[in-house]
């Protein structure tokens, strides 16, 4: 029996470099046309901050001015902000928790796909519907608001938000770890949107009560909101590498809650 | 119980059991405080088909996610292919179909099987896996847009796309109407001719006898017959005896030899290891008995004979 010989012995094939890399990329490939496909994630998560912005930003408030920059341009920060939260929240959050919830998750993790390949493939994803988010959002500042941001500017701004939308990523990770493929949707709403005003992602945060104002620096997108609108301009409170550190800090609790549970679907914990 | 005699006499006969591919060793696992398996020991060799039969909640699934490395035992060893299955480097010989409530259902068919299929070395090409699995004209379907039957033959294709040599199969045709469970095993046949190794889980017992080299049965977390599906039959020494007799049920079921009683509108079903004995003392007791007819008990009844508790029982 031909399927007889040499069963005992699993022959340690390493898989070469340009395999890896294929398994990779198809796996961001499909899992970008899987979400893509998906009307509830692709339009709402790239439409609401569009909408919100052409409302507030280009009808509302067309001409005016806040912290001495323009509203349209000081807007593309904060709803870009809000914007690339929900693509990273919903995309790997909602995702990864429907997956695990539902066994998609186990029968991927029973073939011989490297773990890393699904994360990875999840978080490039999350940034790329965030870039589309950002260029989008600059597209419309350039073309109906009169924004003028200088190319540095620009690329400053989309390298932020994009880079920036990797701390939602990992709480995404740690929700989708943790909340039930129907909770999580309710879950990461409830998180998503106070949070976003908390931030002033939807009103300037020296607008808000004197309470949140004081609560802000304890929530990871005031972070990225405050880096955003330092690039566009707007005198912000603190460094940008002290904001920089609070979302890489935010981003390995995260990390740490979902490795929690990582290793509670592995069974490794039981040794 | 009915089994075709043409299944019967397709089943290949192995007399020589090839090495062990995948073992469990004195294992347990527990969920909590519930025991999902106990002390099981189980080999699969080489180019057998192993079928694990049992109830719902026997324990069946979470051997099979043992063996796939998707938890860890409590005590005991779980090894494939000379490896612990955990390290997911150590199953690019192995395919699995398990029971998934949800696949992403805006992939196409072919997305799905093209992504598996980069996972392993050496892939089936596409349109042999697709022609494999029966899936050619609904290639560029998408998930969502398949029926039932069409569903678990994708995930049998996902399991298959690598050309494992060893698939487990996790109640392949559940749900399955008897036209699509036909097709499907027909699939499971063609891959055991081509030498591979399979290990399917399975509360039809019909599956098991027509599919299996060898029959585990596992109830309550521990394995409680192991042999080919004529020896189990005959382990419990199924007979039945049918009958329309006078004596009150009671009666019957305290005959020594009496495994179980069934009544029915005809008569009664009187399962038995020693039918010789059980008729002699019948007659003697009702002279009235009529319509005696001894059956050979099917797998069926050899399963309900193993995993039930009490070995008497009066069921009206």
């Amino acid at each position: 029996m031909s399927a007889a010989s040499g069963v005992l012995s699993q022959p340690v094939s390493e898989r070469s470099m340009g395999r890896t890399v294929s398994i990779y990329a198809k796996e961001a490939k499909y899992e970008f046309l899987k979400l893509l496909r998906l009307p509830i994630y692709s339009l709402s998560t790239i439409l609401f901050p569009l909408m919100f912005y052409v409302l507030f930003g280009l009808l509302l408030n067309r001409g005016h001015e806040q912290n001495g920059v323009m509203v349209a341009a000081y807007l593309i920060a904060t709803y870009g902000t809000f914007g690339v939260m929900g693509a990273s929240l919903f995309g790997f959050g909602v995702g990864l928790a429907g997956e695990r919830g539902l066994g998609w998750l186990e029968v991927k993790r029973a073939s011989p796909m490297p773990p890393s390949a699904y994360f990875a493939a999840k978080t490039v994803v999350c940034m790329a519907f965030s870039l589309i988010i950002v260029l989008a959002l600059l597209t419309l500042g350039f073309v109906f608001g009169g924004v003028h941001l200088a190319l540095k500017q620009t690329l400053e701004l989309i390298g932020t938000l994009v880079l920036g939308s990797g701390t939602f990523c990992a709480m995404g990770m740690a929700i989708g770890y943790f909340a039930g493929p129907t909770s999580a949707p309710a879950i990461v709403n409830l998180l998503y949107l106070p949070l976003s005003f908390a931030s002033g992602l939807w009103i300037p945060i020296d607008m808000l009560p004197r309470l949140l104002q004081r609560v802000a620096p304890f929530l990871p997108p005031y972070h990225l909101g405050q880096l955003a609108l330092g690039v566009v301009g707007v005198p912000t409170t603190g460094s940008a590498l002290g904001h920089w550190q609070a979302l890489v800090g935010f981003a390995l609790i995260s990390l740490g809650i979902a490795r929690i549970g990582f290793q509670r679907d592995e069974g490794k914990s039981f040794g | 119980m009915i089994v075709s005699m043409d299944e019967v006499l397709q089943r290949p006969t192995k007399t020589t059991a090839g090495p062990v591919v995948a073992q469990l060793k004195g294992v347990s696992k527990n969920y909590g405080y519930v025991r999902a398996l106990r002390n099981v020991t189980l080999d699969v060799h080489a180019g057998e088909v192993v079928s694990v039969l049992g109830p719902n909640g026997a324990g069946k699934t979470t051997a099979v996610k043992l063996l796939l490395g998707l938890a860890g035992a409590n005590a005991g060893t779980v090894n494939v292919f000379g490896a612990d299955p955990r390290n997911p480097k150590n199953r690019l010989r192995t395919g699995a179909m398990l029971q998934v409530a949800r696949v992403p259902e805006t992939l196409r068919v072919k997305e799905h099987v093209d992504l598996f299929s980069s996972y392993y070395p050496k892939p089936l090409p596409l349109v042999e896996t697709l022609a494999a699995a029966g899936l050619k004209e609904i290639a560029d379907r998408k998930f969502g847009e398949l029926s039932g039957g069409q569903k678990q033959r994708v995930l049998f294709a996902l399991a298959v796309c690598g050309d494992p040599d060893l698939i487990f199969l996790d109640e392949p045709t559940v749900g399955l109407d008897v036209e699509a469970r036909r097709v499907l095993w027909d699939e499971i046949r063609k891959l055991v001719s081509r030498g591979k190794t399979v290990l399917l889980t399975t509360h039809y017992l019909q599956e098991a006898d027509a599919l299996a080299d060898r029959v585990v049965v596992i109830n309550n977390g521990e394995i409680i017959a192991e042999g080919t599906p004529a020896e189990i039959k005959s382990r419990t020494a199924g007979k039945q005896i049918r009958c329309v007799s006078s004596l009150p049920v009671v009666e019957v079921c305290s005959i020594s030899g009496v495994r179980e009683v069934r009544a029915d509108r005809e008569g009664i079903l009187i399962s038995t290891a020693v039918p010789d004995a059980v008729l002699r003392e019948l007659f003697l007791r009702d002279e009235r008995l009529s319509g005696v007819e001894v059956i050979s008990a099917g797998l069926e009844e050899a399963f309900l004979a193993l995993t039930q508790d009490n070995s008497k029982s009066e069921v009206a």
